[in-house]
């Protein structure tokens, strides 16, 4: 997280894209395609279906100066199906990443101090069982690896971490022109392939 | 507001609806558009929409084109000269993948076409079916947008979604792809309605009054200021507001390769080409005006040469449709956002009339250096081998600028787009961001049915006309009327030349051996001649535009001949070469 010496270097910073698209197929490689097409790699990526019906919200981590980043949302924002593009700073939002943690329940029980250690890292358990455990947490790259670290010597199992979520501090504004959108134009569902498996419903020659 | 009673109203009168299949709805689709021709290619996933289109001959006409690629670029040229959008059909697999090149070509010149492609049945996706290929994935990056159909219903609102795309805003090629079951299927049809509007899609930004006053007040307290032009004017039919902001403003204007032709070329304010292969004058002085103002052009490396010595002393004002543009490459003090049709004219009410009669004349200096050292030698040799300019020269003369040009790439590219005359807007068709050899022929075949009243002259370089040269059978088959100008120095031209300045004349695979092309026009049933001799040039031009029907002519040209004034790669624009 902290690449305050590289940024000083080569202005390069982390810089979370927030895109409000349409759910529409294919529009998560239009977005993709416009990193990978200038060799930039996208740190995480999380989409969900926004507040909102039918739009749905991209949250994407990257490391790269701000001159790129706005090309980069520009190019974004012109795709059909994307309604609006923001980029910011690590200081201009409020994120967060989701980790699972499962353990052995024997070791865990027996060995480690797990009411000091869920108080310190405010995870919970979500699941006990007789052979493991999961333990949730939530909190900055750097809270969730720290717990990595001090669950690494009771036999961690295996660990999950989810892509960063983030809200922008500054935000009223759009939300409510989305929502408008919405009212008065409302978007279409998604039509998929309903064929797929039932060839005798497709017609043929 | 309240609109859920008028809803209740339609509901209980239910539309009239026909039977038809998606195919047959897309047929009218197509129609209801303004679609007349088609340029496409058979095949067993579009064999559906080939079907219907039997019975819709006296309403569509199919061109069969005899490769996809040569469709694409039929499309092209159709569009570029009608205004209109191209439409282009091809199957599925490999159909689909020889689309490619064309709307690579199409995207990067912002040219309106809707491509349809059949598709393997829905249920088949994703098996490896017989020529099945992930079209819609493959055309991603080189598309505006595209969409598969799997239900013929979808195919009215999709088809009018396309076209509504291609054309508005920064135009673009789109590609639909329709599963075989979707052409098949019968559904209840309700006509067709165009698509005016989507939610997410912005086609022109909303003009910013404060920025259109900046612009006139920096243009109003400007020394010598300066317009580059491209081909934002023609697409946004915005001629006529262009010239008379120019000739208000009395503002020496300089065009991109795809600008050519928004004025006419001896226009007093038309000072010439700019970029690598262009004018002397316009080249350099970008490096010496005071303020730049950008019409409809994206500031391509081929038109800046080294950004960082480019127009450093300018103060730049950028007008565009696509808000992608501004800044992307040369920094804008104004950013005016918008379509030039109406941006225009907001500008030219703010501006005062003048006359930049000195700055106008230092533009004419750098002519005359270059008519003295560059253009009398190339356009009017006396002996020697032929050039390519003198060609042109002599084409001039006889079309008097009348014509549609439609090149090839490469150095008879540049000199055609240097020397040809336009007095008419669309008329110089070529190949500009992506650089396409091949797109030549079947752009002139697409660029004839857009303009079928115009003369169509396809100037097409030895190396590029072997890479699409099977379309001459589409110009037998359906007579199409294209003037063939083969100019022929038996070499890669522009990498020969690359390789003479840069490569100490190390020709590596350069030089190209051809087949006799006037026989091979022969044996399509096209006539066709070659000169040789200077003596014969001017006649033998005159006979093949006076020819009923299509008519092929190479003339061969000096081998080792360079295309001057150049901008090498890596320089800047002021330090452009004469020699």
């Amino acid at each position: 997280m902290s690449n305050s010496n590289e940024t000083e270097l080569n202005g390069k910073q982390e810089f979370t894209i927030t895109v409000y698209t349409e759910n529409r197929i294919g529009i998560l490689n239009r977005i993709a395609i416009i990193f990978s097409r200038r060799k930039i790699n996208i740190e995480s990526l999380n989409t969900s279906p926004s507040e909102i019906e039918h739009i749905h919200r991209f949250n994407i981590l990257i490391h790269e100066t701000e001159e790129v980043v706005r090309k980069l949302a520009r190019q974004i924002e012109k795709q059909v199906e994307v309604l609006k593009v923001y980029y910011n700073t690590n200081e201009d939002i409020i994120w967060q990443e989701m980790a699972l943690y499962k353990v052995p329940t024997d070791t865990i029980a027996e060995r480690a101090p797990v009411e000091r250690l869920l108080r310190e890292f405010g995870a919970r358990a979500v699941v006990i069982r007789k052979d493991y455990t999961v333990f949730e947490t939530t909190g900055h790259r750097e809270e969730t690896d720290k717990l990595i670290e001090v669950l690494q010597p009771y036999g961690l199992i295996e660990f999950v971490r989810s892509a960063r979520v983030a809200i922008i501090k500054d935000s009223d504004g759009f939300n409510r022109k989305l929502r408008e959108f919405e009212r008065r134009e409302p978007g279409e569902d998604v039509i998929e392939n309903e064929f797929l498996d039932k060839e005798k419903n497709v017609f043929s020659m | 507001m309240d609109t859920a009673q008028e809803d209740a109203t339609t509901l209980t009168e239910p539309k009239k609806t026909v039977t038809v299949s998606g195919s047959v709805a897309l047929l009218e689709g197509l129609i209801a558009e303004g679609t007349d021709t088609i340029f496409g290619y058979p095949g067993g996933a579009i064999m559906p929409i080939y079907d219907a289109i039997y019975d819709y001959k006296d309403k569509l006409k199919h061109i069969l084109v005899r490769h996809e690629q040569g469709g694409t670029h039929a499309g092209q040229g159709y569009a570029r000269t009608s205004g209109k959008v191209g439409v282009v059909f091809a199957t599925s697999g490999p159909g689909a993948t020889n689309l490619v090149t064309g709307l690579a070509d199409a995207q990067i010149d912002s040219t309106p076409m809707v491509c349809i492609t059949g598709q393997v049945f829905a249920h088949l996706l994703g098996t490896d079916a017989f020529q099945e290929t992930d079209v819609i994935n493959i055309t991603t990056p080189v598309t505006k947008w595209n969409y598969q159909i799997t239900d013929a219903t979808e195919i009215p609102s999709v088809l009018a979604k396309a076209f509504y795309i291609a054309r508005s805003g920064r135009p673009g090629p789109v590609l639909i792809d329709i599963t075989k079951n979707a052409q098949l299927q019968m559904f209840e049809y309700e006509g067709y309605t165009p698509c005016e509007h989507i939610r997410s899609y912005r086609p022109k930004p909303l003009v910013r009054k404060e920025y259109i006053e900046q612009a006139a007040a920096l243009i109003n307290s400007a020394k010598k200021p300066f317009v580059l032009f491209g081909q934002g004017v023609l697409l946004g039919s915005a001629e006529q507001e262009f010239k008379a902001f120019v000739e208000k403003s009395g503002i020496p204007s300089a065009w991109t390769i795809l600008g050519a032709g928004a004025i006419p070329t001896d226009h007093p304010l038309n000072v010439g080409m700019l970029g690598m292969h262009g004018n002397y004058g316009p080249n350099v002085q970008t490096n010496a005006c005071d303020v730049l103002i950008a019409i409809g052009m994206r500031f391509d490396d081929r038109v800046t040469g080294r950004l960082d010595k480019y127009a450093k002393q300018a103060k730049v004002v950028h007008l565009d449709i696509d808000p992608a543009e501004i800044d992307k490459n040369v920094k804008a003090d104004v950013p005016v956002w918008g379509d030039c049709k109406e941006t225009l004219p907001l500008l030219t009410a703010l501006i005062e009339e003048k006359q930049h009669t000195e700055w106008l004349a230092e533009f004419r200096a750098f002519d005359k250096i270059e008519q003295e050292t560059v253009i009398q030698k190339e356009l009017n040799p006396e002996t020697g081998e032929m050039t390519m300019g003198e060609v042109l020269n002599q084409l001039n003369e006889l079309t008097k600028g009348d014509a549609v040009i439609v090149t090839d790439v490469g150095q008879h590219q540049m000199v055609a787009c240097r020397y040809a005359k336009f007095n008419n807007t669309r008329s110089n068709i070529t190949s500009g961001g992506l650089g396409t050899m091949g797109f030549g022929l079947p752009a002139a075949i697409g660029a004839k049915f857009g303009a079928p009243d115009k003369t169509v002259v396809a100037i097409i370089g030895d190396g590029g006309f072997q890479m699409t040269l099977q379309e001459l059978g589409t110009i037998m088959q359906f007579g199409v009327d294209v003037k063939i100008l083969i100019l022929n120095n038996r070499f890669l031209g522009m990498v020969r030349q690359w390789q003479e300045l840069f490569n100490e004349k190390r020709y590596s695979f350069v030089d190209i051996t051809s087949p006799d092309f006037v026989k091979l026009a022969d044996s399509y049933y096209i006539a066709g001649k070659r000169v040789e001799e200077r003596a014969d040039l001017a006649g033998a031009l005159e006979e093949m535009l006076n020819h009923k029907g299509s008519y092929l002519l190479e003339v061969m040209v000096a081998k080792e001949n360079n295309v001057f004034p150049m901008v090498p790669q890596g320089m800047s624009v002021s330090e452009i070469r004469l020699k």
